[in-house]
């Protein structure tokens, strides 16, 4: 393996290194076991705190908030991107009277933070929870996906849409037909990274009192008592962390596909556009 | 409008606390996710397994969850806070870290290896190569989704408004409970002070973008 730092290490650079390894690790190790011990003075490996695992009602609630946290991101999802599809051709339409305003919108739309959307729904059209999370998520999602998908069709050759005109397609055919088909076929891997994003960012749902995974685990350590809260938490965060990793892992997987069947032979010159999916 | 006039004081000192949390959290952040990607790009095996644990975890956590970690579990467990802002500090500088990490891994990565190999072979130093040839080739690619990443880290900055914190969310959600008649207007007024400080950062990430683009 060599990297941009280094060369591959010889026989001397492979011993040092591995010296530095066994420090780390002991180093790692050594402040793990002082996080435990901490954690064990504090009485958190006591079983009991653990045997409330073993009650079906406990796992209910939990799959519920699971439940929750799902059918919103996928709900939000499934508005955002067709919205965001079409906020991206009015923000690139020929005619500036339609593409400044749809700018403005978007700028606005992306330059506020989710749980304030969240919060103006739910308090403005005094909707329940659930449809304020929704509409919080779809509003800002859209404007990021309509973003990614721009710059998706501004990555294409411009040969694209003059070939498309010239064979007597109008904008909007060539814009559909040709430009946005390559356009999300090209940005999916970071079309995915954003849902990662948007599943994230539906744990702000707390914020606004919908019944989401977090809650559930101030519900019931509000009902359990406070002595729960740490296993509960530690549960819940670790079913989030392992779903995100999940989508994270289609996004890689969704790259790689596409780097490999570009490697074997499709015509692909410059590299993909890098765009990390933002916090 | 009344309800917005009457409180610019209020929106004033959130729009400062905002930019005090979001200016501290973001210098940590910088240095942690920096060591973080260093970490990362080290010959060392077991640095390498822990910076790539930490940011895979923390990328893929909901800042949400680091909040309430932070602000709810931690003083369970015997850590207190004087301050809630201090909670709201360690949330965000931990989250916020593991993205700066993967931006500067990344700016790293995309100088092609040939580059140190060329400065390598005229004999420069380990030092000079970074310092002459790889850095300021990485920065340049690395300094406009660092800007992205601290405009997020300043929408992000609301949740701790939700945790006790007083910034701008927090009061706009204050003064929408006592205006209850004038709720739009008031968290127009929010969105208003947010945009201040998102849009013009948003206008130097692109710029600078143009600015420092390597044709490659």
């Amino acid at each position: 393996m060599s990297s941009v730092l280094y060369d591959v290490p010889g026989p001397k650079a492979r011993r040092v290194s591995l010296i530095g390894s066994i420090v780390g690790s002991l180093l790692i190790l050594g402040l793990l076991a002082l996080i435990i011990t901490t954690l064990a003075q504090q009485g958190i490996f006591e079983g009991r705190r653990w045997a409330i695992f073993t009650r079906a009602d406990v796992w209910m609630l939990l799959g519920n908030g699971i439940g929750a946290t799902l059918s919103a991101a996928a709900i939000a999802a499934i508005i955002a991107f067709p919205l965001g599809l079409m906020l991206c051709l009015l923000r690139i339409s020929d005619a500036a009277a339609v593409r400044i305003p749809t700018r403005v919108v978007l700028e606005f739309l992306r330059g506020m933070p989710v749980v304030l959307m969240m919060f103006f729904v739910l308090l403005v059209f005094g909707t329940n929870p659930f449809i304020a999370v929704v509409s919080g998520l779809v509003l800002y999602n859209a404007a990021v996906f309509s973003e990614i998908i721009r710059a998706g069709i501004q990555s294409l050759p411009k040969g694209q849409r003059e070939a498309g005109l010239t064979i007597g397609l109008t904008s909007f055919q060539s814009r559909m037909l040709i430009e946005l088909p390559q356009a999300v076929r090209r940005m999916m891997p970071s079309l995915v990274a954003q849902l990662v994003v948007l599943l994230k960012d539906t744990s702000l749902g707390y914020i606004v009192a919908y019944g989401e995974l977090l809650r559930a685990v101030q519900v019931m350590a509000d009902f359990l008592g406070t002595a729960f809260l740490f296993p509960i938490f530690f549960v819940a965060a670790a079913i989030y962390i392992a779903i995100n990793i999940c989508v994270s892992r289609i996004a890689v997987w969704i790259e790689h596909r596409g780097t490999k069947k570009a490697a074997g032979g499709v015509a692909k010159a410059e590299p993909e556009p890098i765009e990390a999916a933002v916090p | 409008m009344d309800a917005i006039l009457e409180n610019l004081p209020l929106y004033w000192e959130g729009l400062l606390r905002t930019l005090f949390l979001s200016t501290v959290s973001g210098v940590i952040a910088l240095v942690l996710g920096t060591l973080l990607a260093a970490a990362r790009v080290s010959p060392v095996a077991a640095l390498r397994g822990f910076s790539m644990t930490y940011v895979e975890v923390l990328r893929n956590t909901p800042l949400t969850i680091a909040f309430f970690f932070a602000a709810i579990v931690l003083p369970r467990l015997g850590v207190t806070f004087e301050q809630f802002e201090v909670a709201a500090i360690i949330a965000l500088s931990a989250y916020t870290a593991a993205f700066i990490a993967e931006a500067v891994r990344s700016g790293v990565n995309s100088v092609p290896v040939g580059q140190a190999e060329a400065a390598r072979s005229i004999g420069m130093k380990f030092s000079q190569v970074l310092s002459l040839i790889i850095l300021p080739q990485a920065l340049r690619t690395v300094i406009p989704p660092l800007i992205n990443i601290l405009i997020a880290l300043v929408k992000n900055s609301s949740v701790a408004g939700a945790f006790f914190v007083l910034e701008l969310f927090g009061y706009g959600r204050q003064l929408a409970n006592t205006y209850g008649d004038q709720v739009l207007a008031v968290l127009l007024g929010v969105a208003f002070f947010y945009l201040l400080l998102t849009v013009p950062l948003g206008i130097l990430a692109s710029t600078v973008e143009k600015k420092v683009a390597i044709s490659r």
